[in-house]
Parts: structure tokens; C-alpha cells; sequence
């Protein structure tokens, strides 16, 4: 899910080969697994076959050479995923820092994608409090196993917002 | 919720010396609500906190509570203001060492000039309500610092403030104390309709809020208040 | 790792450097505790001099003495006649030798290079000056004679010392003046009037002991930042020895800078006693030597004391790493134990109630007694403002945060304020004794004034016709009257002379010539043998008792006679008196009057009603204790702006919490006030009421009627006033600053 949507961002900033795709897909999110080559294939074929990119090809070159690019619907839709918040959930760190460095490297606002989601995991935890409050212990134990993970992810919020201009530094050369 | 916020911070900007603390901060704060006030540590927070609660005046950018400027209010009457219509829960280190605990929340009542049994009575029942009875004749020294922010708590709300101002009220107490103090806290300021403006820097104390209000490099990022 | 010596060494000397690392406040801190030290110090160095310069005096004034006693001298080549003589001109008393020789070869008395003939004197330089002041012309004329030298400083007690010897050819063995082969005295003459040597030594105790305990509080000045300071030092590593060696450190440091001040001060004092000294307390510079034991002990024993106050005090505190803790809660000050010192000092000074005279040995039981009652003072004080507090309650939340405050911990409080107390109930004992002194010797005020203010008492036995003529040209005597002393066996004395001068001693109401009054336990109708002449004569039944006035002293059992009443009887009187009035409007009358006196009868003393040396020596005294009492108030005041200071700091954050909340600052100056006043207010009370028991114990004792020094307790009671308000006024700043409202932030 998070990879075409990555994929997909990553043409925002011009069209590319598949293999220069996998390449800046490695460098920027693909920190332990590196993407298939296949994969990046199936993709965007899939992407083709919905309309967010097409495909411009090169006179003279091999099917492997093509060059895919954004259509306005695919900007579309990246910009509805990149502000859309994920539902608050463990082990989110990926899904985020794909969105806040794709935000970063396509010049949104990634503050607000970074305080978008803070808000989304507050109203969770809002939620997740009232129960325990309102419950038995058991309630209580499991909301409060819910709530220190979010907690958990929202002090990574925090902490990636306050490095957001590092981390903008490096991702925009 | 109110229409009508009762607490407007207004493009405020202060500095200490060099140190821009606040930079066009807004707020509103409504009636009756728990606005949590979230951040980075020298985000200005804190700062913000003392400037809404009339204890700093901001250089330039107004300060309203209802539909007075405090700004223009002389120091006494911000003061009478803070004794009537505001409470302050901080986050250790607050209560007056050598008073009893029951002394301290009748303190407020006393500087406003009640009499000496009229304020214990009622400072009595506040510790009651924080279940923290036990307490009453200890000074802060002898009792844990859970009880003492239970203790703070009830000093802040014994006046029935309209506002309560908590900076990290929990900030040094461990995870179970601390979600005690605040269910207790913000289940009494729900009673008596008590607004509170929570700065704090722990999601789990801010889950306790309605909304959540973020400061960052001395300007507010606001949440929408919930219809 | 270094060890032994020269780690404690380094630790101390870290503790030193700590003292003053704290920037303004630490220098601050550090000044206090020097000055402290420093005055204590001087005083202490002053107490130490002042035994050797006094036994430096005594052994000149010893070297000139004359053997009274010795009869067995037989006129010779080198002997010589000598008698006793003094007068006053002004405020300054004069004392001296006539010297008559008998033969060719007379012994020299000290410091005289040429024997002074008939006519011819030699006086001291201090004397020689005030005879060529331009203004004394008076006193040039009081004694005939030619100034031939000066005595030197081997002849006298001090550089001040008013003393001259006087040839003459008056003298006659048979009269029982004595006769001397040589000057100096083993049995040494007791010349100083015993009440001055109680009051000096009250004086001493009184100036000594606030400065001790002034300067117990002063090297704990601050030790609440210290122990913070040390607490940092224990959470590098240091452990509780070591912290306790550094806070040695840092108290040695304030008491050797202390020393050197007090060593400055006690230069400068000597050089004041030196230059200002009069009369029996002037000492030339020599004299000022310290005895050296004693200067060994205080240059030792002061800093040794000083760490240990401050390692007692520390006893009481945990040096965590962490903060510090005070042991301090629950600790109830018991009484019991308090009350020893006091009611040993107590048991000491009730001796004095039968009086002291003819006693020598009670100068050390006074002086232990006293210091006895006022340390008393300062370890009753603690008890009581616990005592006191814990039972106060209620009030203003700006009295309630004070009440509870000093509840809390009263120590730092009462500190200083005992140093105040002490100096208070010891300036109230040196006042009413003072007080009671001079009623003794002066009435008891200006509405008994005496119609005649001059007593001549001759000393030979001149005619009466020789003194009235010579009263009569004397300028400025309005008239006299004589009285004429004839002592009956050792029942009575009677006095005889006319109405006007007899009701000067008692309180006659109707008098006319042939009345007789009785008084001082003599009774009408007794019969008395009188005198020399054998004669006897019965007081009529007629005699009326009267009061005597309390402006003479009484002596005994006396009969006041009209000369009608007694004139069928043949009367040789013991001592003719004249009593003299003088024209107020002629100020140079009474030195006329001396210079008659001294012209006739060189031995005869002129009393004077008005002008009493006693008294104003008195009031100097009591004077200077007030002036140094005040100057210690001050300071106990300064070291109290501290304690505010320090303590407000401490609770900053409660502070700001507070105005926070909106409490006003005239609630919060308002506690500050009471927090310093209560104590003050409480060992005010102690002072004065043991004060006043010491006073009325110290007048019992010289036989001075019993008042109540209220002069010196509105005196002191302002001072303290103005202590706590000046305290309380210089805090506020500290205060205003404290709760600025940025205080909130430095969390």
C-alpha cells in the first residue's frame, strides 16, 4: 500500500526509469528492504492500469527502458494519502516516514502532516482513556497497553518534528 | 461547549532578552473545557500559560478573559483576578512548606478573605473529594508527592476558579500516580465546570484533554474545537 | 590518590574557595561572618589587654605609693612629711601629694628629677596643659605655687592622669600626717571605689557575652546555601566527612579573615584608648600589650570554636547528594536543662543581696553570675519562641504564614535574635544600676533641688572666723551657713545649725529656731554625751521625726538641732561644716570657691551637690555600653537581613506559586514582618524582665534604691523596633524581586 503510494511520489519530482524508481526508492525508505525490481514492475503496472502515471517512451529503447510519469490524478491522490492520517496503530513508524519525507521532498507542509496525525492519535487515546476510566480492570489494562504504543508513536512525532529541517536538509540536496 | 471563548490569547509576542519566547501565539480557550497545550520543551508553552493566566504581560498582542484586556489591568487587579476566577496546579514544589496540607488549600480561601473555619470546611471536603482526607494535618513534607499534587489540585480548585491553569502537573510523578491525579483532577473541574489549560508534554496526560492546542517556536497550532 | 594530612589540607581549603565562589552573595556571606568574627575578636583582644595595662598602671601608681602605716620612721636627713590632697576645677578631678622635707637628702618620688620646695610644684604633663589653657587662669591660681617640672611617664598611671606634687611647710608629724623614707607600697592601696570595679567587669560581660553569641550565629551565616553547595559536592563523590571538612573549610576561612579584622580593630581601639583615655583609664601605648596567653587562646581558640559551631550545627543536617535534609522536625526543646545556667547565675548573684560591702571576693561570683544569667538568656530564648509559637495560631493568612513558618523552624530566628537579647538585658542591668547609682548620688531629681549646692568640709582645724571671712570675699557666694557636727558616742551625730541649712537634710516642714528633729532611728527625749567636751544633753520631748532626704547619704542615727535648743550647753564641735549657695549667674563661682578652699586648708574637700564626678562617669559608662549595644543591634540587624534574604530565596518558588495565585504583597511583606518580629517581640520580653532582675540584684547589692529602668527600656524596645522594621524594609526588595513574575519559569 505505502510503497505505490511512495512509488507514486517519487515521480512528483519527474519522470523516471523503473530502475532509477527502485534506485531512490532504496536510498529514501528502503533502509532494510531494499525493493524488488519485480515489484516495482507489478506496481506500476497496476498504477498504469488506474490511471496515476503513464508512461512516456524513449524512441529507440527495449520495454525496459521505459520511463513512467505522474498524471494530475495520481498527484491527486498522493496528496489525499500524504494528509490523510493512518488509523493510529503499532509499528506505523514506516507508513509516517514515508509520508513525512515524501512530504519533505515534494515541498508540503510536513508539520502538518506530523500534527494531523498527533491529532488523530490524541483523539484515539481520548477514546482509549474514557474506556479505562469508565471500565473494569481488565479495560484498563488493555487500553493502557494501547496507550503507551501510542504514546509511543507520538513521541516519535514529536521527535521527528523537531528534526524535521535535518531531515529536510537531506532528502532536498 | 460555549460559543464565546472566555480565555483569547491574541498574536502575542514576549521575549526574555534575547530568547523570543512567543511569537504572534493565538488561542481560545472555552468554557468549561480541557485544552491541552502540547510542544516542545522552549516551545513557549509555559510561557503562554503565565501570559493567559495574567501572571506575565506580553509585549505586544492582547490577552482577554471574558471581555476585559488584561493587558491594561493594573497589577492588583490581575491579582484579584487570579484569586477569584483562576487556579494554578504546578508541577512539584508548590505548597507552602511549614502550612498543613489543609491549611494550604484553605490558603486561597483565606487570601480572598474568608474566615479561618468557613475555609478549612471547605478544604476539608475538597481533600475529601481528591480522596486525600488523611492528609490534612501533614505538612507537605510528610506526605508522597502524589498526594501533595492531590493537595495541589484541591488548592486550585477550592475557589471554584472558572480557570484552571496545570503546568506539568504531573511532570514528577510516576505513570500510575500521574493518571490518578488527573482522573481525579479532571473529573473534579468537569463538575464544577472548571475549564483547565493543561501544558504538558506526556500524550498520555494530554489524552485527557478535549482538544489539543501545539506550540511550536512561539506560535500556536490550534485545534478546531469539537461542536 | 593523595591522602592523610594533605587531602584534609586541600579539602579545607576547597571549603575556602567555596566560600567566596558563590560571586556577591558568597563574598557577602563571607564578609558578615569576618566581621562578625572581627568584632568579636577585638572585643575579646580588648578584654585581654585590659587586665595588663591596668597592672602596668597599678605597678607605677604602686612605685609612688606611700606607706601610710609604717610609724616606725624616724625623722631623718631623708625623710619626709607627705599628706594626701585633690581638688576639682570644672569636670577634671585632680589628686596629689604635698611633700614637706625634712632634711637635705629627701627621697624623690618616680619621675621627679627636682624636689618641689615650699611654693613649688611638679605636675603631670596632662595637668601642665590644662594650666596653660588660656581659659584656666582659675585654676593657675589655685595653688600658690611655681611650676617647676613635669613628672615623667615612670610617675604616673597613664598620659592623661591629672596629678601633681605640691611643696610645702604646713605639715607636722604631730597632726598625723605621715612621715616616709622612701615611696612605693607592698601592700598595695585599694584605691578604686568598689562599685567601679563591678561595673566595669558588668560592662565587660555585658559587651562580651551578645558577641559571643553574635558570633556563634554569625559563622553559620548562610549555611543554608552551603549545604546545597554541598550537596552538589556530594553527588560528585564527596562523602560525609569530607563535606564536613569542607564546611570547616569555609568556616575557617571567614574566621581568619575575622582575626585579621579583629586585629585591626583592636589596633585601632588601643589607639582610641591611647589618644581618649582620662583619668583612671588612660594608658600610655606600652601599657597596651595583650597578655600573651590570653591572645594564644583567642588567636587559637577562635577558629577552633567557630568550626565547631558549625559542625554542631551540621550535626542536625543530613548533606545528601540528592538535597538536604533537617533533622530538626518533631525535636521538642525541653526546659529542664535551660534552666540550669540561669538558676545557677542566680545562685551566684544572691549573695549580693546582703550586700557587698566589706566583701572582696565577689568581683568573679558577680561576673559568673551575670554571665551566667544572660548565656541563660540565650538558651531560654529557643524554649520560649517554640513555646510561645506553638500556641499562637489563627489571625491573617500573612500572620498565619509567619506563625507557621517559625513553627516550622525557629532556629535560624532566634539566632540572632538572642545575640539582641543578651545585649538588651545586659545594657537594662548596666542601666538600672546606673540609674540606681545616680538617684543614690544625686536624689532623685531636679525637684529636690538644694538651696545650698556647695559643701566645704576643712581638713585641719582652722577657726571658723578664718573661713567665713574668706567666704565673704569670695566672689559669687550668695551666703552660707555652718553646720557644726558633734558625735555623740557612737549612738548619734548631732547637727547643729540653722533652719534654711538643716532642711537640706530632712524634710522639716515647720521649723523655727529651738526645734529638734530626728532622724535615721534617733529618738526624742534620748540623751546624748557629746564629743570631746563630756558634756551630756537630752533631746526634748518635743523632737519631731522626720525623713531624711535621700540627696545625703544617711549615716546612722542623727539628730538635727537649732542652735536655741542646744545653747545652754557647752559644744566643741568634731567638724564644722559651711554649706554655700552660689550665684548661679556667676559660672566661675564654684572654681573661686576651690581656690579659697585650696587657699586656706589644702586638705579641706569641696563637695558639690550639682556637679558629681560619680555621676558623670556613670552616665559615660552607661553611655558607651549604649552606643556599643546599639552598634551590635545594627549588626545583629544586618546578620537578620541575611537570614530574610536567604530564606526567601529558598522558598522562591513557593513564592511565585503564591502571587500566582493572586496573594497580595502586602500579605506577603506583612508575614515577612511578623516573622521577624515575633521573636524579636519575644526575647524583648526575656531581656527585659531578666533585665530588670539583674538591675534590681545589682542595686540591691550597692545599696541604690530600687527603679525601674524605664528610660532604657523604651530606649532598647525602639531599637528593636527599628531592628525588625529596618530587617523587615531591607527584606522587601529581596521579596519584590523574588516574585517577579518571570520567577515562575526558571523551573
Amino acid at each position: 500500500m505505502s510503497v505505490s503510494f511512495a512509488l507514486l511520489g517519487l515521480l512528483e519530482s519527474g519522470p523516471r526509469h523503473g530502475y532509477d524508481l527502485k534506485r531512490s526508492y532504496d536510498e529514501a525508505f528502503g533502509r532494510d528492504r531494499a525493493l524488488h525490481y519485480g515489484q516495482v514492475y507489478s506496481t506500476m503496472a497496476r498504477l498504469l492500469k488506474n490511471g496515476l502515471v503513464e508512461v512516456e517512451s524513449e524512441p529507440g529503447d527495449g520495454p525496459d527502458r521505459k520511463r513512467y510519469a505522474i498524471t494530475d490524478a495520481g498527484i491527486t491522490d498522493v496528496a489525499e494519502w500524504i494528509s490523510r492520517p493512518e488509523q493510529p496503530e503499532p509499528y506505523l513508524q514506516s507508513t509516517l516516514y514515508t509520508k513525512v519525507v515524501l512530504a519533505l521532498m515534494t515541498g508540503r507542509d510536513a508539520t502538518e502532516v506530523l500534527d494531523t496525525q498527533r491529532a488523530e492519535h490524541l483523539r484515539l487515546m481520548r477514546a482509549l482513556t474514557k474506556r479505562k476510566n469508565d471500565g473494569d480492570l481488565a479495560d484498563e489494562l488493555i487500553c493502557d497497553h494501547a496507550l503507551f504504543h501510542l504514546e509511543a508513536d507520538l513521541r516519535w512525532l514529536e521527535l521527528t518534528a523537531a528534526r524535521l529541517d535535518r531531515l529536510a536538509a537531506q532528502v532536498r540536496p | 461547549m460555549a460559543d464565546q471563548p472566555l480565555l483569547t490569547a491574541d498574536d502575542v509576542h514576549l521575549s526574555f532578552g534575547e530568547t523570543r519566547a512567543l511569537q504572534g501565539a493565538s488561542l481560545h480557550v472555552y468554557g468549561g473545557e480541557v485544552l491541552a497545550l502540547m510542544g516542545p520543551s522552549g516551545s513557549g508553552k509555559s510561557t503562554l500559560l503565565h501570559c493567559l493566566a495574567g501572571i506575565l504581560t506580553p509585549e505586544s498582542g492582547s490577552i482577554r478573559y471574558g471581555d476585559r484586556d488584561m493587558a491594561t489591568m493594573s497589577d492588583s487587579d490581575r491579582s484579584t483576578l487570579r484569586r477569584g476566577e483562576f487556579g494554578f496546579v504546578f508541577q512539584f514544589g508548590q505548597l507552602v512548606p511549614e502550612l498543613t496540607c489543609q491549611e494550604n488549600v484553605a490558603l486561597p480561601l483565606r487570601l480572598a478573605g474568608a474566615g479561618r473555619r468557613e475555609a478549612h470546611r471547605q478544604a476539608a471536603s475538597w481533600l475529601d473529594r481528591l480522596e486525600v482526607p488523611d492528609v490534612a494535618a501533614k505538612r507537605p513534607g510528610q506526605v508522597s508527592g502524589g498526594q501533595g499534587q492531590r493537595v495541589a489540585v484541591a488548592r486550585a480548585l477550592v475557589t471554584r476558579p472558572k480557570v484552571i491553569f496545570a503546568d506539568e502537573p504531573t511532570g514528577a510523578l510516576d505513570s500510575l500516580n500521574g493518571e490518578l491525579v488527573m482522573k481525579l483532577f479532571i473529573a473534579a473541574a468537569k463538575e464544577t465546570g472548571a475549564a483547565v489549560v493543561l501544558v504538558t508534554h506526556e500524550p498520555r496526560v494530554a489524552a485527557y484533554s478535549d482538544r489539543e492546542a501545539v506550540v511550536r517556536d512561539g506560535r500556536v497550532r490550534e485545534q478546531e474545537p469539537a461542536r | 590518590m593523595i591522602r592523610g594530612p594533605r587531602r584534609w589540607l586541600f579539602e579545607l581549603g576547597l571549603g575556602a574557595r567555596m566560600s567566596v565562589a558563590g560571586g556577591r552573595a558568597g563574598w557577602f556571606r563571607l564578609g558578615l561572618i569576618a566581621i562578625g568574627v572581627g568584632l568579636g575578636v577585638a572585643v575579646l583582644l580588648g578584654a585581654a589587654t585590659v587586665p595588663a595595662a591596668i597592672a602596668a598602671s597599678n605597678a607605677r601608681t604602686d612605685a609612688r605609693a606611700i606607706d601610710n602605716f609604717d610609724e616606725d620612721v624616724v625623722k631623718g636627713d631623708d625623710t619626709l612629711l607627705v599628706s594626701r590632697t585633690g581638688t576639682t576645677f570644672g569636670d577634671y578631678a585632680f589628686s596629689g601629694e604635698m611633700l614637706q622635707a625634712e632634711g637635705s637628702r629627701p627621697p624623690l618620688p618616680p619621675g621627679v628629677t627636682r624636689f618641689p620646695g615650699p611654693g613649688e610644684m611638679v605636675v603631670s604633663p596632662e595637668l601642665d596643659r590644662l594650666m596653660r589653657e588660656p581659659g584656666n587662669a582659675l585654676l593657675r591660681e589655685r595653688w600658690d605655687a611655681e611650676v617647676i617640672g613635669v613628672i615623667g611617664d615612670e610617675g604616673l598611671s597613664g598620659p592623661a592622669e591629672l596629678f601633681f606634687y605640691l611643696g610645702t611647710d604646713t605639715l607636722s608629724a604631730e597632726d598625723g600626717d605621715p612621715r616616709i623614707e622612701g615611696f612605693g607600697d607592698a601592700t598595695i592601696e585599694q584605691d578604686v571605689v568598689p562599685i567601679f570595679v563591678l561595673l566595669t567587669l558588668v560592662g565587660m560581660v555585658v559587651l562580651l557575652i551578645p558577641v559571643m553569641v553574635f558570633m556563634a550565629s554569625a559563622v553559620r551565616f548562610g549555611d543554608q546555601s552551603r549545604d546545597r553547595r554541598l550537596a552538589a559536592l556530594r553527588l560528585v563523590g564527596a562523602d560525609a566527612a569530607m563535606t564536613r571538612r569542607i564546611a570547616a573549610g569555609e568556616t575557617l576561612a571567614g574566621a581568619v579573615v575575622g582575626l585579621l579584622i579583629g586585629g585591626l580593630l583592636w589596633v585601632g581601639e588601643i589607639l582610641l584608648a591611647n589618644r581618649y583615655g582620662t583619668g583612671a583609664l588612660s594608658f600610655y601605648l606600652s601599657d597596651l600589650r595583650p597578655v600573651p596567653l590570653l591572645v594564644a587562646v583567642i588567636v587559637v581558640g577562635v577558629p577552633v570554636v567557630a568550626v565547631l559551631v558549625t559542625l554542631s550545627a551540621m550535626r542536625r543536617v543530613v548533606v545528601e547528594p540528592l538535597g538536604v535534609t533537617r533533622m530538626s522536625v518533631t525535636v521538642r526543646r525541653r526546659l529542664w536543662w535551660r534552666l540550669i545556667l540561669p538558676l545557677v547565675g542566680l545562685g551566684l548573684l544572691w549573695p549580693l543581696y546582703q550586700g557587698i560591702d566589706g566583701r572582696s571576693d565577689y568581683e568573679a561570683q558577680v561576673v559568673a553570675g551575670m554571665a551566667f544569667l544572660l548565656v541563660g538568656i540565650s538558651l531560654l530564648l529557643p524554649w520560649l519562641v517554640e513555646a510561645v509559637v506553638r500556641r499562637l495560631g489563627g489571625g491573617s493568612p500573612a500572620w498565619e504564614l509567619a506563625v507557621r513558618r517559625l513553627q516550622f523552624d525557629s532556629g535560624t530566628a532566634v539566632r540572632s535574635v538572642s545575640g539582641i537579647a543578651v545585649s538588651v538585658a545586659g545594657v537594662l542591668a548596666m542601666q538600672g544600676i546606673v540609674t540606681g547609682i545616680e538617684s543614690l548620688y544625686n536624689g532623685s531629681g531636679s525637684a529636690s533641688a538644694v538651696r545650698y549646692g556647695m559643701e566645704i568640709l576643712p581638713g585641719t582645724d582652722l577657726p571658723e572666723r578664718t573661713w567665713t571671712a574668706a567666704l565673704d570675699s569670695t566672689p559669687g557666694v550668695l551666703e552660707y551657713q555652718t553646720v557644726r557636727m558633734v558625735r555623740a558616742g557612737d549612738d548619734a551625730t548631732l547637727r547643729i545649725g540653722s533652719c534654711p541649712v538643716l532642711q537640706q537634710f530632712a524634710r522639716l516642714g515647720e521649723c523655727r529656731d529651738g526645734d529638734v528633729f530626728a532622724l535615721d532611728g534617733a529618738a526624742p527625749g534620748a540623751t546624748y554625751t557629746l564629743g570631746e567636751s563630756g558634756s551630756s544633753w537630752t533631746s526634748p520631748a518635743t523632737t519631731r521625726v522626720v525623713d531624711s532626704k535621700s540627696d545625703v547619704p544617711a549615716s546612722g542615727a542623727t539628730v538635727l538641732v537649732t542652735p536655741s535648743a542646744i545653747s545652754g550647753v557647752a559644744v566643741k564641735p568634731d567638724n564644722t561644716y559651711f554649706y554655700v549657695a552660689l550665684d548661679p549667674g556667676a559660672p566661675q563661682a564654684v572654681e573661686h570657691l576651690r581656690n579659697t578652699a585650696v587657699g586656706l586648708d589644702l586638705q579641706a574637700y569641696v563637695f558639690s551637690y550639682a556637679n558629681s564626678t560619680v555621676r558623670d562617669a556613670l552616665a559615660g559608662m552607661r553611655d558607651a555600653l549604649l552606643v556599643g549595644s546599639i552598634a551590635l543591634l545594627f549588626l545583629i540587624g544586618a546578620s537578620m537581613i541575611v537570614n530574610v534574604a536567604e530564606q526567601l530565596r529558598e522558598r522562591r518558588k513557593v513564592l511565585a506559586v503564591l502571587v500566582a495565585f493572586g496573594t497580595r504583597r502586602r500579605t506577603l511583606s506583612g508575614s515577612v514582618l511578623y516573622q521577624v518580629a515575633i521573636p524579636v517581640a519575644l526575647g524583648m520580653i526575656l531581656a527585659v524582665s531578666v533585665g530588670t532582675l539583674l538591675a534590681t540584684i545589682l542595686m540591691v547589692a550597692v545599696d541604690a534604691p530600687l527603679t525601674v529602668d524605664w528610660f532604657g527600656i523604651g530606649t532598647t524596645s525602639a531599637i528593636a523596633a527599628i531592628v525588625v522594621l529596618g530587617t523587615t524594609a531591607a527584606g522587601l526588595p529581596a521579596l519584590w524581586r523574588l516574585t517577579r513574575p518571570g520567577n515562575l519559569r526558571s523551573e
